[in-house]
């Protein structure tokens, strides 16, 4: 893994302890019913604060990315740099894994699923080419 | 009694200067930076610091800044979006010289970026939002993560990274020649695409210099600029606007426009009073090559996808419709890491007809600077004359 190891705050624990289980857990507004993320005590889209946290598909697509060759701590690289968008409508930074880092392994709009790579204490949410796509 | 506003030339910069010094500076600390540039701002402005009563800065501290140089300040804007920091200084000092609060107002900026002499320490926060879920993917750095959306861009626009090439090589052709920038010999679309990727699509040429220097603004009202020894090289602030998306690259609404250069750059050109046909020199803000591809675009000055063409044609070179980033801009002038003061420093220069590459007859400067990668926008509207 590239970066520095998170901290987590009480409102991103269960996030995090989500990923500690192999599930990827972000929020949803029972107001207006969209998915949310960064994980915040309210929904930055409406307002309301009847807000839960759901274990969502893991389904995601390629926004956009980068394939850093320059040194970064703790990284191999080169190592690819994503913008993902989730099924459930929220965007994340992430890694794409399970491919050699080259852009014609890596077209826009490739379907991804959420796997989980272990770094220190935390599992940390990255994505890998769906299956039958590679 | 007349009332002075923010807008319409009533505030004016009287006083504008880098750094003695640009490019590798090791035996300057980032706060004598700060001060080279602001006693040198103050005696193009033919003032001292006992005439400043107002202390804008982004880094250190403004009271550090104020009390570094020996300054009594009565308002004080410690306002920190990152490399457009000085753009809101400039927007937020109008209105505080129209308001009264200030009389004259200094902005500075100094940042030691390459040597690093007494700068703090860096990295985000491991427990904030941005430490929590964009650094621990190696998001972290300008060139691995200001750098993600460009993709998109490019791809939804049926663009490829040779149009960040183009940006490189019609820049470069502004530097050729001038001592203090750091990239000065002319390049080619086909050596900057073959260089070796820093973080592909981006090579090496597509990523800004990093360097060491400063830069210092004065203003106050067009009223006193008047009297001032300097007042025939007054340049004065038309409009502005300022605006501000996620300071996380990941949660941008939109990875292929910046909501805020949208916002901010209209509420300039409205506040001015102005429309994009009046412009006629152009400063947006390039840390990375995509940065003047989305600005011309969301600023309006072309329509969806023609940024490239508009570029490679020739338009924002010599001799072009829109000048653009007339001192090489980030990519080959300097770039210390908050490089929006360089880029309003060469409107002025541009405006006062004293820039090293000058164009004929400049009179109206947009001034596009963006912070802390795609998290804030701020917009300038200068001209060297009053309406």
């Amino acid at each position: 893994m590239p970066g520095p190891t998170p901290l987590p705050t009480p409102d991103t624990a269960p996030y995090w302890e989500g990923a500690a289980a192999g599930e990827l857990r972000i929020q949803q507004c029972t107001s207006c019913t969209r998915h949310y993320f960064y994980p915040r005590p309210f929904c930055p889209n409406c307002g309301s604060a009847e807000v839960v946290w759901r274990v969502v598909s893991g389904r995601a697509t390629l926004v956009s990315y980068v394939i850093n060759h320059r040194p970064i701590p703790a990284s191999d690289t080169p190592v690819v740099i994503a913008l993902v968008q989730l099924e459930e409508g929220p965007q994340m930074m992430s890694n794409i894994v399970g491919v050699e880092p080259e852009p014609e392994n890596l077209p826009l709009d490739l379907p991804l699923q959420v796997t989980f790579e272990q770094r220190g204490d935390h599992a940390i949410p990255v994505f890998a080419p769906a299956e039958g796509t590679r | 009694m007349s009332t002075t506003s923010m807008h319409g030339g009533d505030i004016a910069i009287v006083g504008a200067s880098e750094t003695t010094g640009i490019g590798s500076l090791p035996d300057v600390s980032m706060l004598n930076l700060h001060a080279d540039a602001a006693r040198n701002a103050l005696a193009d402005a033919g003032l001292t610091t006992k005439d400043v009563d107002g202390v804008a800065t982004a880094g250190p501290l403004a009271m550090e800044v104020s009390h570094h140089l020996g300054i009594t300040p009565r308002w004080l804007d410690g306002t920190m979006v990152g490399g457009c920091s000085f753009m809101l200084h400039v927007r937020h000092a109008a209105a505080a010289i129209a308001a009264g609060a200030a009389d004259v107002v200094l902005v500075t900026h100094g940042e030691s970026g390459r040597s690093r002499v007494g700068m703090g320490g860096r990295g985000p926060n491991p427990s904030s939002p941005q430490g929590q879920f964009e650094a621990v993917y190696g998001a972290v750095t300008p060139y691995s993560t200001f750098t993600v959306p460009a993709l998109r861009f490019l791809h939804d626009r049926g663009l490829d990274r040779e149009a960040l090439a183009q940006v490189v090589v019609t820049q470069r052709e502004w530097a050729v020649g001038n001592p203090r920038a750091s990239r000065r010999t002319p390049t080619t679309v086909e050596a900057v695409l073959e260089q070796p990727p820093v973080a592909w699509p981006f090579s090496k040429d597509m990523c800004c210099v990093v360097t060491d220097g400063g830069g210092a603004l004065v203003l106050t009202s067009a009223e006193r600029a008047a009297d001032l020894p300097a007042g025939d090289r007054a340049v004065y602030l038309l409009g502005s606007g300022e605006s501000a998306e996620a300071p996380m690259v990941s949660q941008m609404a939109d990875p292929g426009s910046f909501r805020a250069f949208r916002l901010a750059s209209a509420e300039a050109l409205a506040t001015a009073g102005i429309a994009h046909a009046d412009v006629d020199h152009l400063m947006a803000y390039d840390a990375f090559a995509h940065l003047p591809l989305y600005m011309l675009e969301d600023i309006g000055f072309v329509g969806r996808g023609e940024s490239r063409d508009f570029i490679a044609e020739g338009h924002t070179g010599k001799g072009g419709r829109l000048p653009m980033n007339t001192n090489g801009g980030g990519l080959s002038y300097t770039h210390t890491g908050m490089y929006g003061m360089f880029a309003i420093q060469e409107a002025v220069r541009q405006l006062r007809g004293e820039a090293f590459a000058q164009v004929p007859g400049v009179r109206t400067s947009f001034v596009q600077g963006v912070g802390m990668f795609f998290a804030a926008a701020g917009s300038l509207v200068l001209s060297n004359s009053r309406p």
